[in-house]
């Protein structure tokens, strides 16, 4: 049935945004300035956004009851499909620019191409998201780019940023049965036929930050398949206490 | 903001003009609103740079508490709400920092003032957020005292802080509301909800009476600032609206408040309370709050690791214009 | 205090088409784009705008509130200026 496969795509999307923000959500309070403090976090609400209205709708198309909360607080390390990017920890402000970057200039050709999908629902989502996306493209862009041609420490550390995470950016480029049968339907995009804009995304920006493009090298995988990096139980232990600790209780 | 170059507190150093000083009263008492540039009294001055620095260093670190909750907050839209309403404080923060900074002093200076522990903030912000029904009580009774406090602050008669003070209010009561909102949801909850509720308003109650400052009997700066029209209200007549205003509230929710003297005036309409603790206030402003240090801490970190972005950005936009020029 | 200070933008929106823009407040920023994406982030959170415009603070030249005089109460004598100074005949409902 294709129900599995696109409750199995719609979750894989929701994991990003939710996991994404969470990270994001660490920043709040603790940022460099406030304008940036504030700007993070604009960040990671329209990303809860996507989460819910991706979680809500995976629920729907499972059919078994579970509404967001049960969906993004109820399920284990294993059960997580989200990029192994997203859970990338903030060591500092570099990595969580970076980061940013790196996703955004996928997400947004991604979103943009979706508000074609056959899949109403998902369209639907795309025509808002792409617009958020567009943003957070620009903010973490714009950032790469002063931190990049900024002083020598900005330079290194958003440079180590960029050598570390880049192993994480093949996953968003993989495509396999559950894709593949959506872009059949022209319901899912295929990640390969948006590669060639997040190339020129990056290497734009990578080229007016002065930072060299790491040379194509191991890619590593699992998150789609819930074979995650260490972080992510760290993620979800404090995220899902709440809702673990009192099953039955409403917030 | 506007030109700072024309605020010139040097200027305004020694005897003052008794002429000067008298219109500038005859202003006040005809409601009208100073400006950046007009000339005023050192001390109004002086007041208000420390009236208004501090209440955006107390939104600032208001962030903290609440932000204590962030990553545990137990649903996708509580989480929305809490992570939009710190994010608003820290707007706050903003607000006040640029409304100081009409009167000549820059945001550096004030969080320099801060983080040196020059400055002072809020008291209540050092307290600890320990069950997630405090980010509830943090809404209701801290950002309700807060209100109370705000809302007389809208028609202070320093432009700039009364327009960043209209600005505030219109965001605040979405902050109340979601809190007396998730405290509604728990006491229709479980038996566990009820109790972390009872808990939390157990222990926020008396530091949000004290959010008034102390008693008028003790209160060093009212006269002044009641003269000059910065503040309208004394420290105990706002306490007493507050008390007032939730009481009822406390009922429809279920709750009980911890104040075994409080009780109904039938003759004046006004709920008696009992009187706070203020040797445990003073020890709080005094920094021996459970979570002063940490507050402080937690500040000097975030401003000290962003450090180097602030000089990148800074070193970048430095290069640009230096291409320009060449240009 | 060794930091050098961001410089200090101040924000103008337009609230709705056809509306001019009005000073919002200000921002800290570096240089022009981030003060716009910071005025953006800052004073738009609620939907209140539809353009933005920053203005570095330093820019801004203000007269001195002690040429109150000489700047702007010349205008106050010239009460022609304003339509109440006439007085229209009855017959004339409106004009
Ligand atoms: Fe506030
Ligand atoms: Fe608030």
């Amino acid at each position: 049935m294709t129900d599995t496969a696109l409750f199995t795509y719609c979750m894989r999307l929701a994991d990003d945004s939710a996991i994404l923000s969470q990270r994001l959500g660490e920043w709040c309070g603790h940022a460099s300035h406030l304008e940036e403090d504030i700007a993070l976090t604009n960040i990671a609400l329209d990303l809860i956004g996507h989460a819910r209205e991706l979680y809500t709708y995976a629920g729907q198309i499972e059919g078994k009851g579970r509404d967001e909360d049960a969906l993004c607080f109820h399920r284990v390390e294993r059960e997580f499909n989200n990029l192994l990017l997203v859970e990338q920890p903030n060591d500092d402000f570099a990595y969580a620019i970076m980061r940013q970057f790196l996703f955004s200039a996928f997400m947004h050709p991604f979103w943009e191409a979706m508000m074609n999908s056959k899949d109403e629902q998902l369209a639907g989502l795309a025509a808002k998201a792409e617009k958020e996306a567009t943003y957070h493209l620009r903010h973490s862009a714009e950032w790469v780019i002063r931190l990049g041609d900024g002083t020598e420490e900005s330079h290194n550390r958003i440079n180590n940023a960029l050598e570390f995470l880049w192993m994480y950016t093949g996953e968003m480029f993989e495509c396999d049965e559950v894709v593949s049968s959506l872009v059949a339907k022209e319901v899912a995009i295929d990640p390969m036929s948006i590669k060639h804009l997040w190339d020129e995304t990056v290497n734009t920006v990578l080229v007016r930050a002065n930072l060299e493009r790491p040379t194509e090298s191991w890619m590593q995988t699992g998150g789609r398949k819930g074979e995650h990096s260490e972080h992510l139980g760290h993620i979800l232990s404090p995220m899902q206490y709440l809702q673990r600790s009192f099953p039955q209780a409403q917030w | 903001m506007y030109t700072q170059a024309l605020n010139n507190p040097a200027v305004e150093a020694g005897v003052e003009d008794e002429e000067k000083l008298a219109a500038f009263q005859a202003r006040i008492d005809r409601e009208e609103k100073i400006e950046p540039n007009d000339w005023m009294p050192a001390a109004y001055r002086k007041t208000l740079v420390r009236q208004i620095s501090q209440h955006a260093h107390s939104e600032v670190v208001g962030m903290l508490p609440e932000g204590n909750w962030v990553t545990r907050a137990p649903s996708l839209k509580r989480k929305a709400i809490l992570l939009a309403k710190i994010q608003d404080e820290g707007g706050h923060g903003l607000y006040l920092y640029s409304a100081a900074e009409t009167l000549g002093v820059s945001r550096e200076e004030l969080v320099d003032q801060l983080l040196t522990g020059k400055a002072k903030y809020s008291s209540i912000f050092n307290y600890p957020t320990l069950n997630w029904a405090d980010v509830g009580a943090v809404g209701w009774l801290v950002d309700g005292a807060a209100i109370m406090n705000q809302i007389p602050l809208c028609r202070c008669s320093f432009g700039p802080y009364s327009r960043a003070m209209i600005r505030i209010c219109k965001e605040e009561s979405f902050h109340q509301r979601q809190g007396y909102d998730l405290l509604v949801a728990m006491m229709k909850g479980t038996a566990e909800q009820q109790e972390m509720v009872q808990d939390a308003v157990n222990r926020l109650w008396w530091p949000a009476l004290m959010m008034f400052g102390p008693s008028d009997k003790d209160s060093k700066h009212s006269a002044d600032s009641m003269k000059w029209k910065i503040k309208r209200f004394t420290n105990d007549e706002l306490r007493q609206k507050f008390v007032d205003a939730t009481v009822p509230q406390a009922k429809v929710l279920g709750i009980s408040l911890p104040d075994p003297d409080l009780k109904l005036n039938e003759e004046t309409g006004h709920w008696e309370h009992g009187e706070p603790d203020w040797d445990e206030f003073y020890n709080t402003i005094k920094g021996n709050g459970i979570c002063n240090k940490q507050r402080m801490k937690d500040r000097i970190k975030a401003h000290e690791d962003g450090a180097w972005v602030r000089e990148a950005a800074q070193a970048y936009a430095a290069k640009q214009a230096a291409k320009k020029s060449a240009a | 205090m060794s930091e050098q200070a961001t410089p200090l933008w101040e924000v103008f929106i337009r609230a709705r088409n056809g509306m001019s823009h009005r000073h919002a407040g200000s921002v800290h920023a570096a240089d022009a784009e981030m003060a716009l994406q910071a005025a953006r982030d800052v004073y738009t959170r609620r939907g209140e705008g539809l353009s933005i415009w920053v203005v570095p603070s330093a820019a801004i030249i203000a007269n001195d509130p002690d040429e109150k005089g000489e700047m702007f109460e010349p205008t106050a004598s010239k009460i022609y200026r304003h339509p109440t100074f006439y007085e229209l005949p009855d017959e004339v409902a409106n004009m």
